[in-house]
């Protein structure tokens, strides 16, 4: 018996070889005890190894890489600590449908729940906060949990799988099965939608002259956006998307409007808020779309495609709910539907768009939109743009305008600050002959810039334009508008020069002051091989309009900056 | 039979009890995954049974919850999607069999028993422990019953409520 033993694998060299298995290239992660026999069988694989410096980070890295790609990223760390900070990762992931898989290493099974050294109850801590998890107690199961895990994260709705490894079991002998089969009987995948419901849609289409359709993250995941701009085309129906679901739908095509929502285009919402109909597909009604959910198109007729039933009359009720894959559903819809009678709806949708232009004040210094609105023109649409969250996500997110999914990268759901930077390295290492773009805050900046060794260390040449104003600008600028101008924790005096920073790290680092500099400084970060940090020193106190306050109506839209106080928003955040 | 029935309805009308069947893989973390999504709601469980179903490697579990209707139809949507839950289904109203078992422990002297005891015969409770100072009574029923039986023998001094929680089998062809 003894002998047989020493003939067998580790858990971990199965484990890592179920990996190689199922094509995977990268993985993220950063050592630790719990986890040493997994980065031990690394050491002998054709998988690259990215250390980072946090893993916090990691997890943001395999992020950026799945959204880029579609494949899951992968994440490796260790036990206690090590796997709590993986936990925001997995929140982002999960509020916008990422893929990705969680290796976390765990104390030896007979010391589990006595508070053994770097000990935690992961599996229990990241429950509401995972698609799926496991906890390996059996080596024999690995290469069915990693064959599910992989089906589950990519399937569906897409989402963060944990599987917690005891070191013993990646330690000790592993005796796999040959062949492997999935055990997921409560696991189904929807495909197509109902003819039923599919016809009841048309049904409804057909009625409608001033449609809408309002494009989210599933279209984008479903690789729908060609099947839409095909429904658009055809129903001659203007178009919206979501902040995840920009590029979906082409944002330059004559029928997009732009992003809708809190910070979208008035003409967007002005559309929406006048439409006869609205169909979200692979949308949620979130609320930074819907604000005041009463107020929200009473009367339009509305249609929801969606992969996961949970979110049907979740927010609202719905007039016609389909089940499926966006893609799939759109096909089948686009058989079924004929062009619309929509003239006068897109004529007053370009009066909207022509009346209520995005713009920017021209003088006063330096402004946010403008060098966004110049790398946009400079790069044409054809680079990878990830974001944190604050005013630089909607700047970007406004006028940086995408042109095909899988091109903005952003944590919408969640709001993690500190997603950006990392989430670039992800995409940069998953599709290397892109121009990968990270637009940050100087706030949450901060939060992860010590990956700023992991690019320089692997030559990952994702370029950083730090939008810097020294402050927490999105909260700074709803205290200035709604709390009196009292402003509290969100002036961040003090920070570092991030042009020297990037030098310390080895990264160069390029500084703009002055509008005229701004094509001239963009395009040398452009051409210089390596990461390279862009440094845009602001103006300190600009804000972003338009704006829905929280909770309020789609009415109730600030285009213009206001000239009296406003009242304090009922929404959240 | 009257009285009891009402004191029934004083009880449910105020926050209508809802029976939710949830059958699922026997796996860990089942049972936390479940309750995860009534708490991240707020809604309160009443009772949780869960037992091995008929096929191996499953569960049932049977939950009464009060609440919503709505909100309880979003709770149920998400069960669905966890990936150990086949198959969620709220039976209120449906037609279904449901039973319930309790064991009541009354701390009484001698002369109150004959009343108790009329009680528990009225309700079909049998005595399974006849002590110097107390009585325990086993009652089984529908959860109502229970409910009525219990309140009427609350004013002799109830000293220890154990009860099953409801347990319910779709009737006929129709499948739990």
């Amino acid at each position: 018996m003894a002998d047989s033993q020493e003939a067998l694998p580790t858990g971990a060299e199965v484990l890592i070889r179920c990996f190689e298995e199922q094509g995977v290239e990268h993985i993220f992660g950063l050592s630790g005890g719990a986890a040493i026999p997994v980065f031990d069988a690394l050491v002998d694989s054709s998988i690259e190894l990215i250390l980072t410096r946090h893993e916090q980070g990691a997890t943001h890295m395999a992020d950026g890489y799945a959204r880029a790609t579609g494949k899951p990223g992968i994440v490796l760390v260790t036990s206690g600590p090590g796997a709590t900070n993986t936990v925001t990762g997995l929140l982002t992931a999960l509020m916008d449908s990422a893929p990705m898989i969680v290796l976390t290493g765990q104390t030896l099974c007979e010391n589990l729940g006595y508070d053994a050294f770097q000990e935690a109850d992961v599996t229990g801590i990241t429950y509401p906060v995972v698609k799926h998890s496991y906890m390996v107690r059996d080596s024999a199961d690995i290469p069915r949990i990693v064959k599910e895990a992989f089906h589950i994260a990519t399937t569906g709705r897409p989402g963060p799988v944990l599987i917690d490894l005891p070191k013993d079991i990646t330690q000790g002998p592993c005796e796999a099965p040959d062949r492997v089969e999935m055990n997921l009987p409560g696991y189904t995948v929807p495909g197509r939608a109902a003819a039923a419901d599919l016809d009841l849609a048309a049904e409804l289409i057909a009625q409608s002259r001033k449609p809408i359709l309002y494009v989210g993250n599933g279209a984008v995941i479903a690789g729908a956006g060609k099947a839409v701009m095909e429904l658009a085309e055809k129903l001659r129906a203007p178009m919206v998307n979501t902040l995840l679901g920009k590029g979906a739908a082409d944002e330059t095509h004559p029928l997009h409007l732009g992003m809708l929502g809190m910070h979208g285009t008035a003409y967007a919402n002005k559309a929406v808020d006048g439409c006869d109909l609205i169909m979200a597909i692979g949308a949620r009604w979130d609320d930074r779309i819907t604000g005041d959910v009463k107020a929200f198109c009473p009367t339009a007729t509305k249609i929801h495609i969606d992969v996961d039933p949970s979110e049907f009359n979740k927010i609202m009720p719905m007039d016609a709910t389909l089940c499926g894959d966006a893609k799939l559903v759109i096909e089948d819809l686009l058989e079924r539907v004929s062009p619309l009678d929509t003239e006068e709806w897109l004529w007053q949708c370009n009066e909207w768009r022509e009346r209520y232009p995005l713009k920017y004040p021209k003088k006063g210094g330096l402004r946010a939109q403008h060098v966004l609105d110049r790398l946009d023109a400079l790069t044409a649409g054809n680079s990878i743009v990830t974001s944190d969250v604050g005013q630089h996500q909607m700047w970007a997110a406004q006028f940086c305008r995408t042109r095909e999914g899988r091109r903005w990268i952003t944590s919408g759901g969640a709001g993690t600050m500190g997603f950006g930077f990392p989430a670039a390295i992800g995409a940069k290492m998953a599709r290397p002959n892109e121009e990968v773009w990270a637009v940050v805050g100087d706030g949450g900046f901060q939060m992860t810039l010590c990956e700023l060794s992991t690019a320089a260390v692997h030559g990952v040449a994702a370029k950083v334009l730090v939008i810097n104003n020294n402050f927490l600008g999105m909260v700074r600028q709803w205290q200035e508008l709604f709390f009196e101008n009292r402003l509290s924790g969100v002036d961040l005096e003090g920070n570092p020069d991030f042009v020297k920073l990037a030098e310390a790290y080895g990264v160069k680092g390029i500084r703009i002051r002055r509008p005229g500099d701004v094509d001239r400084k963009l395009q040398e970060a452009r051409d210089h091989d390596g990461p390279v940090v862009v440094v845009a020193e602001v103006v300190k106190e600009d804000n972003v309009f338009p704006m829905i306050p929280a909770g309020a109506p789609l009415s109730h839209m600030i285009i213009e900056p206001p000239k009296e106080r406003l009242e304090k928003p009922s929404g959240s955040t | 039979m009257a009285a009891p029935d009402l004191a029934l309805k004083d009880t449910t009308e105020a926050s209508p009890l809802h029976t939710i069947s949830v059958f699922v893989a026997d796996r860990p973390g089942v049972l936390v995954r479940v309750a995860l999504v009534f708490a991240r709601r707020g809604y309160n469980i009443e009772s949780l049974v869960v037992s091995p179903a008929a096929e191996g490697g499953f569960s049932r579990m049977t939950i009464t919850s009060s609440g919503d209707p709505e909100t309880l139809g979003q709770i149920i949507q998400q069960l669905g999607k966890l990936v150990d839950v086949i198959k969620a289904v709220d039976h209120t109203g449906d037609s279904a069999y449901e039973a319930e078992i309790a064991l009541i422990k009354i701390e009484c002297d001698l002369d109150q028993r004959t009343e108790i005891l009329q009680v528990a015969e009225h309700y079909g409770a049998k005595v399974v422990d006849y002590a110097s100072e107390s009585l325990m009574l086993r009652v089984f029923g529908a959860s109502e019953k229970l409910d009525a039986c219990v309140a009427l023998l609350r004013p002799y001094g109830i000293v220890e409520l154990v009860r099953s929680g409801k347990i319910l089998m779709a009737r006929g062809q129709k499948r739990t």
